[in-house]
């Protein structure tokens, strides 16, 4: 892997050494390549690797991917391979969906729970192959993973540091891979994987994302890494292919009303104070929660909570005003605090300030009316407004593109 | 639905809470794997000719209440010697003799005398505190169930009741070690190593271990006294299966149960080695909880953490059981004859002990054991041909996972143990006509104990009431509908009381008279 060479102060970082531990932040196999255009030099971080929060301007990324393409990094995130005879039952287990409905050659979004029924996180489960599986998600669980194989003939491997893979989203991202010589990537539907030659290796492609828009997920061997990403930018020159940070997919995964995980709920294993956890129930992921399989983590516990009710609805508001509604208190129209916002953003998309927020049963109908506090400022003098908030059942921006098979060419 | 329950293994555990189940009314199948009834509260032959107690050898806590409730006295149960003395050989012969409070011999002082009074009034004082936990369903906490609340504030208010000074003083010892208690108290070595064995024999603990005072204080929560039943421990259990008996329960020996079956969320029955299937609407296990839960049950029946919790249980035996047919009466140096039918021990002074405990850290058995030994054939002589004698002896430590394995090591550890005897009474090897050993890896696979450990877990703070054996299995329940627990694995644990089982037989009738309403 390079990387070092080049920054000089950024150590590679080889995995099979023994002291790969003593690097407290590491480069992506992307590294260089996002280095030469990371104007702004604004690193975040991701679990164990560095992550650009904003190349050069977090907002003209967010257009590229809403009006052409964008490129984020997925590498940090946790990948596990999941496999042996019993791969299928021991998931099933794991999480709280039927995992057979997920044929081999696709994927399925999917969430899993202590056995107190409160989520640990969610994710996104690829079968490979058959009985092959790859389990991904924003926190790692290699210790739970590993605690759910006892009693499974299964094996449970960490690959996330032997795949490096971006996300490339937008409306021309279909085109760009085409360009790209992606013979037939156009007939991918939603949540197919393709197996497509490059290099001397196979590249992996799933329509996937966390944009809510069309777009793929391309996952490769960390060798070639630069060579995905040189000819990925060079096939997306004309249809305005940029690279995109962790700012940028804050918005666009907020349009498209996705949670995300530290942000929405906590997960359940890194929560100290148990009753601040949700159930998926809780999260709005009732269709995730099926009663007809047998024994799952967190069935006993969920099916309780479903006689006796929830405790909290998560909704997606429509508020009034253009101010963002960062971190904002809930209220009913009669001034009764009921919850708080876990996301908020000004759309662009939808040209509306919109939020995820959390708020005790029963309220969160859709249709039902609120007030949110919303505090800012104006040079250093701040304000406090309380905007008038609906909840809305559909998406904020759900472009038909995201479903359309083949999508257009551009 | 059937209105059957099958009670999984036949130890005493089994048998008491088949006999309070059939007393109230239940049907109850006894599924015993062994040929003969008792688990590890047994009296078996070892050599032609010459029986054994082979789990545990001496009486020290059966519970009261069962005992009188299901009238063992009348049903069998008889005692060939009761309130034994306890005495602590030294290697020089000059021993000294524990009986009611009191010690004698060995140059003890009067300050050793004095302390050994105080000591044994606050101990006991301590583990009354226990005691009144073993006949009560171990509260819940963060409930708002009113019974489980009341037993909070009931033994809260035990504890209160302590008054200032042994409340502070009960408060500062429960949580730690027998060895720093006994050096604040005490100066003798052999008054020391002798009072450090009620708090480590059975346990992975030495001394120094701190949950040491704890696991002394459990040993003398339930004391009735030091006790020999006639015809060895095996007559709890044959007097326990014959009350149940009477109770039209059925008990079946040489019945393996190789699985509990469960359809949905609910338990339907077992299944045994033969594939025979018996339907039950409930199950109620005495084995321990690993083999429960990972071996019948199967951890795929099971939520995750939980599978976690019961993999996480600390049951790692330690204790090995050595069991000599001699040709007649060993003579221990310096011990008069009298004595000789007393509970004899090892264990010359706290550092041995501690010291004989350093091994097991890394995986090896003591160099220098210690050893609590009896001659139940001196009481009883149903067990041996005339003339003929019974030592039975457990000896410590020996641990499950030796490093390298007992198939290896059993004769050489053997052969140290009968010098370690030898050292004590010359000559006893030249009377050894017959002899056997159980490590804790034929404890397990004779008792069907994971781990060897006899109280199916170790007894400890964090392994105790709504703990034991793990969060959302305590008041003899678990995750499964219709499976229940009820031996030592649960509270309030292990030696022979046969509190759990009968706990575990009001828990099941509550448990049950709730789904039968429902």
């Amino acid at each position: 892997m390079s990387g070092a060479d080049n920054s000089g102060m950024i150590k590679a970082i080889d995995f099979s050494s023994k002291d790969h531990y003593r690097t407290k932040a590491f480069p992506s196999p992307f590294f260089t390549r996002q280095q030469a255009v990371n104007e702004l030099q604004e690193w975040g971080r991701w679990a164990d690797y560095l992550s650009p929060r904003a190349y050069y301007c977090s907002s003209m990324e967010y257009f590229a991917a809403r009006n052409a393409s964008a490129v984020f990094d997925l590498t940090p995130m946790s990948k596990y391979r999941i496999s042996g005879p019993d791969a299928l039952p021991c998931l099933n287990r794991l999480v709280t969906r039927q995992v057979e409905k997920i044929k081999p050659g696709r994927v399925g979004y999917c969430v899993w729970c202590t056995d107190a029924g409160q989520v640990i996180d969610d994710g996104t489960i690829f079968h490979l192959s058959e009985g092959e599986y790859r389990l991904c998600s924003q926190e790692r669980h290699l210790d739970w993973l590993l605690t759910n194989t006892v009693g499974f003939d299964v094996t449970v491997s960490d690959e996330t540091h032997m795949v490096a893979a971006l996300a490339l989203q937008g409306p021309t991202s279909c085109a760009t891979l085409k360009a790209m010589g992606l013979e037939g990537v156009e007939n991918m539907k939603p949540f197919d994987i393709e197996y497509f030659p490059f290099e001397e290796s196979q590249l992996m492609v799933s329509r996937t994302g966390f944009t809510g828009d069309l777009g793929y997920e391309l996952w490769v061997e960390p060798r070639y890494a630069e060579a995905l990403w040189d000819r990925l930018f060079e096939a997306g020159k004309l249809r305005g292919i940029q690279a995109m940070g962790d700012e940028a997919l804050a918005m666009l995964r907020v349009e498209a009303g996705f949670i995300q995980a530290g942000h929405d709920f906590m997960p359940a294993h890194a929560t100290v104070r148990t009753t601040h956890t949700r159930s998926p129930f809780e999260l709005g992921l009732s269709w995730l929660v099926d009663f007809d399989k047998p024994v799952f983590n967190g069935r006993k516990a969920l099916l309780e909570e479903q006689a006796r009710g929830h405790r909290y609805n998560l909704v997606k508001l429509d508020i009034d005003g253009n101010k963002p509604a960062n971190d904002s208190f809930v209220y009913t129209t009669g001034k009764k605090l009921i919850g708080t916002v876990t996301s908020a953003i000004w759309s662009p998309s939808a040209k509306a300030s919109i939020a995820l927020a959390s708020v005790k049963t029963p309220h969160g109908q859709s249709g039902e009316e609120f007030l949110v506090e919303i505090y800012y400022q104006k040079e250093l003098k701040w304000s406090r407004v309380m905007a008038r908030a609906r909840v809305v059942s559909d998406v904020f921006f759900t472009p038909p593109r995201r479903r359309q098979t083949p999508p257009a060419d551009f | 639905m059937t209105n059957d329950i099958i009670i999984i293994g036949g130890g005493h555990n089994g048998l008491a809470c088949a006999a309070y189940l059939a007393k109230a009314g239940k049907r109850v199948t006894v599924l015993e794997a062994a040929e003969q009834l008792g688990g590890a509260a047994i009296t078996r032959e070892f050599a032609p000719g010459y029986q054994v107690s082979a789990g545990a050898h001496l009486l020290y806590m059966l519970d009261k209440n069962v005992r009188k409730e299901l009238a063992l006295e009348s049903n069998g149960l008889a005692f060939s010697q009761s309130n034994m003395k306890t005495v602590a050989l030294a290697e020089d012969g000059d021993h000294l003799v524990i009986a009611n409070n009191s010690a004698q011999g060995a140059g003890i002082t009067d300050a050793d005398q004095v302390a050994l009074q105080e000591y044994q009034r606050f101990m006991t004082r301590f583990a009354s505190i226990i005691g009144r936990l073993h006949n009560r369903i171990p509260p819940r906490i963060a409930t708002k169930n009113s019974s489980d609340l009341l037993t909070l504030a009931k033994t809260a208010l035990d504890i209160r009741m302590l008054g200032r000074d042994d409340m502070r003083e009960f408060l500062r010892i429960a949580g730690i070690n027998i060895y720093d208690i006994l050096q604040e108290n005490f100066d003798h070595p052999l008054l020391k190593g002798a009072l450090s064995m009620d708090g480590i024999l059975g346990t992975n603990l030495g001394p120094r271990s701190n949950n040491s005072v704890f696991t002394t204080l459990h040993r003398l929560s339930g004391l009735q006294g030091i006790n020999m039943p006639r015809g060895g421990l095996g007559a709890v259990s044959e007097a326990l299966a014959t009350v149940a008996r009477k109770h039209g329960a059925t008990i079946r020996t040489s019945a393996v149960v190789t699985r509990i079956c469960m359809q949905g969320d609910r338990v339907t029955g077992v299944e045994l080695q033969d594939g025979e299937e018996i339907s039950a609407s409930a199950v109620v296990s005495s084995a321990d909880p690993r083999t429960t839960f990972m071996g019948l049950l199967g951890a795929r029946n099971l939520e995750a953490g939980f599978v976690r919790r019961i993999n996480n249980i600390r049951m790692r035996g330690t204790a090995a059981k050595l069991h000599l047919a001699l040709d007649g009466l060993p003579a221990f140096k310096g011990l008069e004859a009298g004595l000789l039918g007393e509970r004899i021990l090892i264990a010359p002074d706290i550092e041995y002990v501690e010291r004989a405990f350093n091994q097991v850290k890394y995986g090896q058995h003591s160099v220098h054991p210690v050893a609590e030994i009896t001659l139940p054939s001196l009481h009883d002589d149903s067990l041996a041909p005339n003339g003929k004698h019974v030592l039975s002896a457990i000896i410590q430590y020996a641990p499950y996972d030796l490093k390298n394995g007992w198939a290896s090591q059993k004769a050489a550890f053997t052969e140290q143990v009968i010098d370690l005897l030898e050292q004590y009474a010359p000559g006893i090897r030249q009377q050894i006509i017959h002899q056997e050993m159980l490590t804790p890896v034929d404890i397990e696979r004779e008792f069907r104990i994971s781990g060897g450990h006899w109280h199916h877990g170790e007894l400890a703070i964090d392994q105790f009431l709504m703990l034991r054996p793990a969060p959302h299995s305590a008041q003899y329940l678990s995750p499964v509908d219709g499976l229940y627990l009820c031996g030592a694995g649960s509270h309030p644990g292990g030696g022979v009381m046969g509190s759990a089982g009968r706990n575990a037989a009001s828990a099941i009738l509550k448990a049950t008279q709730k789904d039968e309403r429902s």
